[in-house]
C-alpha cells in the first residue's frame, strides 16, 4: 500500500524528517507516536503533498506508484486522505458544495459518474449517521463555527464520503471529550476493511483503545526510533517518553 | 505645450462646447433644471476636469478618458433599436420587464410604471419637468453640490434627461422597479444622465439598475442620482455594473435620508474600462442606518475606483460599508472611504471594511479610510486588508481532491459570498451569483440576452 524509503524532508532551511522508513498492507492499522516537534505532522503534511515541505532524500510509494511526484489533489483521488490536525474554517465555501464537489472529483477520477443531487443527499445522510454526526451542513460554510469536536467529526464525515484506501489521521483525537472520542473510533472502524489502511498519529494512547493498531512505531528527532506491536503504546503511556529521549541520546 | 496647458485645454473643450450647444441644452428644458444650468457651468469653469492632484482623484485618472471627441446627446432621439429583439432581460421573475434608458434618456416607450400601484412615477426627467414641475423644483439640485464637485458641474451643465422615480407615503411597492441603462450609439458617445429617486415616509421600494452597453463604441457616461429617503422610509438600490472595457463609467449618488429610513445600496462591478463610483450618505435625521456594499471582479486593464462619504449628523444613526475586489492581470483599484460623525451626533455606530484579493503581481490595490470624529459617545471602526489567497484553506480544498483551480475557483466565490449574500431579493442574488462565478472562471459574465453585439 505504502512503502517510505529514507525520506527526508525540511521546512525554510531545516530539517525536520530524517530518514524514515515505513512499509504499509493492505488492511494495517499503524500508530504513530512520539513527544512534541518529532515530526509527526510534518510527515502527515509530506505524505499529503503540501507544498511548503521540501523533499531532500528518500521516496515514497503509494500503490506502487511515486507519491511524491503528485498532485495533492491527484494523491486524494488516489485514495489518501488526511484527517487534519487542525482543520481550517473556510467562509464562504459552502460544506455541502465542498464535498460534493470532493466526491464528484473523485468519481469522474474513477470513470464513474457524477453523483444527482438526490444520490449525494442520500449518500451523505447515510455517511453522516455513520459518524454520528448531528451537525446541521446545510447553508454552513467549511468548518465556520464548528465545535473541536464537531471538527473532528466533520474530518472522519469526510473520510467517509471519500472511502480512502490509505487514511492519515493526525492528532483526530486531541481536544475530544471521550464521548466524541468513541464516536470518532467507532467511524474509523466501520470504515475499516482487509483493503484499506490508515495511520493514526496520537500523543495518546486512549484512541488505541478503541482503533487497535497492528503496529506502533515512535518518531523522535525525524526518525522512527522504534516499531512494536500494540504493546509499545501501553508501555509509552506508563513510561512517558524520557526512556525513548535517553536511548536516542535527547 | 506644457502638461498643465495640455490639462487647462482639455477642460476648455468642454467649456467650449458647453458654449457651442448651449442654445440647445436651453432649449425645451424646464426653467428648474436650466437655472440650476447657469451656475453649474460657472462651477465647472472655476474647477475643470479634475486631476490626480485633486485629493479625491488622486488615484483615478480621468484626463486620457475626457481626451477623445465625443459625440454628444443633448436632444431625444428616436430610439433605432429594437428593444423586442436586442433585449429580453431573462430574470422576468424579478417582478416586471424593465424600463429602458438609452445613452441617458427615459424611453418612455418602455416605460413600466402602470405596472406598479397607483401613485408611483417613474418618469423621465424630462416629462416631470413638464408635468409637474415644482415636485421637481423641491428636489433638482438639492444635495449634489456643484460648487464642490466639477463632475456634478459638468453633468448639471449639460443634464438634459434621466430617470424620475416618486414613491408617495406609505406606499410600500414589493415588486423591485428594474431599470436598465444602454449606451448605444453610432459612434463614440459622451453621456450624461441626472436622476431623482423620492421615497416619501413610511414608503418602501427596492431598484434594480443595470448598466449595459449594446455595442463596442467608446463611451463616456457621467450620471448624477440624488436620493431622498422619508422618514421611516426605506430603499434597496442594487446596481450591476457591466459595460464594455472601453467605458468610462462615473457614478455620483447623493442620498439624504431622515429619521428611522433604512437605505441599503449594493453594487456589484464586472466589465468596464475606468468605473467611479462616488456615494455620498447623509443622516439627516435620528435613528436611520445605511447600509452600503460593493463588490467587483476585475482583469485586464481595468479600473475600478469607490469612493464613500458618509455624514452622521444626527445621532442613534447606523453606517456599514463592506466593499471587497478581486483583482487580476493587470488592474487597478482603489477605495476611499471617509466617515464623518459631526458635533453631537453622538451613539452613532459607524463602520466600515475594505477587503481586497489580489491575484497577481501586477494588480494594484489603493485603500483608504479616513475618519472625522467630532463628537465623543461614537463606535467606530474602518479596516482594510490587501492580500492573496489563502494557502492554507487552499491545501484543504486540494488534499480532498479538488484540482487547484477548482479550489482557487471555490475560494474567490467565497470571498465575494459575504457581499453577494446581502442581496435580499432572491432572483437577483442568484443572477449575480452565476455572474460572478462565471466572471472568476475567466469568462465574460454577460447576461445571456446581452450577449447581442457585445465583445466586452
Amino acid at each position: 500500500m505504502l512503502s517510505i524509503k529514507n525520506l527526508y524532508a525540511s521546512v525554510e532551511g531545516q530539517e525536520i524528517l530524517k530518514g524514515i522508513n515505513l512499509e504499509i498492507k493492505p488492511g494495517e492499522v499503524h500508530a504513530i507516536m512520539g513527544p512534541n516537534g518529532s515530526g509527526k505532522s510534518t510527515l502527515a503534511n509530506v505524505l499529503a503533498g503540501k507544498e511548503e515541505y521540501e523533499i531532500t532524500a528518500g521516496e515514497v510509494f503509494f500503490q506502487s506508484e511515486n507519491l511524491l511526484e503528485k498532485s495533492p489533489e491527484n494523491r486524494a483521488k488516489d485514495g489518501l486522505f488526511l484527517g487534519f490536525q487542525y482543520p481550517v474554517e473556510i467562509p464562504g465555501v459552502p460544506m455541502a458544495n465542498f464535498i460534493k464537489t470532493a466526491v464528484n472529483e473523485h468519481r469522474k477520477h474513477r470513470g464513474e459518474k457524477e453523483l444527482t443531487a438526490g444520490e449525494f443527499l442520500k449518500l451523505m445522510r447515510a455517511k453522516m449517521e455513520l459518524v454520528e454526526m448531528k451537525t446541521k451542513l446545510t447553508n454552513r460554510s467549511v468548518n465556520e463555527g464548528f465545535s473541536g469536536g464537531e471538527k473532528k467529526k466533520n474530518e472522519i464525515f469526510q473520510m467517509a464520503m471519500l472511502e480512502p484506501k490509505l487514511a492519515i489521521l493526525d492528532e483526530t483525537d486531541s481536544g475530544l471529550d471521550i464521548d466524541a472520542l468513541k464516536t470518532v473510533a467507532n467511524g474509523v472502524n466501520a470504515l475499516k476493511s482487509p483493503e484499506t489502511s490508515s495511520i493514526i498519529i496520537t500523543h495518546y494512547q486512549r484512541l488505541l483503545d478503541y482503533i487497535v493498531p497492528d503496529f506502533v512505531h515512535v518518531l523522535y528527532h525525524g526518525k522512527i526510533v522504534k516499531s512494536a506491536g500494540k504493546e509499545l503504546a501501553l508501555e509509552l503511556e506508563e513510561k512517558g517518553y524520557d526512556w525513548i529521549k535517553k536511548e536516542n541520546g535527547n | 505645450m506644457s502638461v498643465l496647458v495640455e490639462k487647462a485645454n482639455l477642460s476648455l473643450k468642454y467649456m467650449a462646447h458647453y458654449n457651442e450647444v448651449k442654445e440647445l441644452l436651453f432649449e425645451g428644458s424646464s426653467e428648474v433644471i436650466n437655472a440650476a444650468r447657469k451656475k453649474a457651468f460657472q462651477d465647472f469653469v472655476l474647477q475643470g476636469i479634475p486631476t490626480r492632484k485633486n485629493e479625491k482623484y488622486k488615484y483615478t485618472n480621468l484626463h486620457p478618458k475626457f481626451l477623445p471627441d465625443y459625440n454628444f446627446v443633448h436632444q431625444r432621439k428616436n430610439n433605432t433599436v429594437d428593444t423586442k429583439t436586442v433585449f429580453n432581460c431573462d430574470v422576468p421573475q424579478l417582478g416586471n420587464k424593465p424600463t429602458l434608458i438609452f445613452n441617458g434618456w427615459f424611453d418612455e416607450n418602455s416605460n413600466q410604471s402602470k405596472e406598479f400601484p397607483e401613485g408611483i412615477i417613474l418618469c423621465s426627467l424630462e416629462k416631470i419637468a413638464h408635468d409637474n414641475p415644482k415636485l421637481l423644483q423641491k428636489y433638482y439640485a438639492q444635495i449634489a453640490n456643484t460648487a464642490t464637485d466639477p463632475l456634478v458641474a459638468l453633468n448639471t451643465a449639460f443634464a438634459k434627461d434621466g430617470y424620475f422615480i416618486y414613491i408617495p407615503k406609505n406606499l410600500i411597492v414589493e415588486k423591485p422597479i428594474q431599470l436598465i441603462n444602454f449606451l448605444h450609439a453610432n459612434n463614440s458617445t459622451f453621456v450624461t444622465q441626472r436622476n431623482i429617486i423620492v421615497i416619501e415616509s413610511g414608503a418602501s421600494a427596492k431598484l434594480i439598475l443595470c448598466d449595459h452597453t449594446l455595442n463596442l463604441n467608446q463611451y463616456l457616461n457621467n450620471s448624477v442620482t440624488e436620493i431622498f429617503v422619508g422618514e421611516n422610509a426605506s430603499l434597496d438600490y442594487y446596481n450591476l455594473q457591466n459595460q464594455h472595457n472601453k467605458t468610462t463609467s462615473i457614478n455620483s449618488i447623493f442620498i439624504q435620508q431622515e429619521r428611522d429610513s433604512v437605505v441599503t445600496t449594493h453594487t456589484t462591478t464586472l466589465h468596464g474600462g475606468l468605473i467611479r463610483n462616488n456615494l455620498k450618505i447623509v443622516m439627516n435625521g435620528e435613528n436611520a442606518v445605511a447600509n452600503m456594499f460593493g463588490m467587483a471582479f476585475i482583469d485586464k486593464k481595468q479600473h475600478v475606483d469607490n469612493s464613500t462619504q458618509v455624514i452622521h449628523v444626527k445621532p442613534h444613526c447606523e453606517s456599514n460599508q463592506v466593499y471587497k475586489n478581486v483583482l487580476g492581470d493587470e488592474s487597478t483599484g482603489a477605495f476611499s472611504g471617509q466617515i464623518h460623525v459631526v458635533r453631537d451626533a453622538q451613539k452613532t455606530n459607524a463602520f466600515q471594511r475594505n477587503n481586497n484579493l489580489l491575484l497577481t503581481d501586477q494588480a494594484t490595490m489603493q485603500t483608504k479610510p479616513q475618519l472625522i470624529i467630532d463628537a465623543d459617545d461614537v463606535k467606530c471602526s474602518h479596516g482594510a486588508t490587501v492580500g492573496q489567497i489563502d494557502q492554507e484553506a487552499m491545501f484543504y480544498l486540494r488534499s480532498r481532491g479538488i484540482d487547484e483551480d477548482k479550489a482557487r475557483m471555490m475560494m474567490m466565490n467565497a470571498f465575494a459570498h459575504e457581499v453577494v449574500q446581502e442581496i435580499k431579493v432572491e432572483l437577483l442574488r442568484d443572477r449575480i451569483d452565476g455572474l460572478v462565478e462565471k466572471r472568476l472562471n475567466g469568462e465574460v459574465a454577460r447576461c445571456h440576452e446581452c450577449a447581442y453585439n457585445c465583445e466586452c
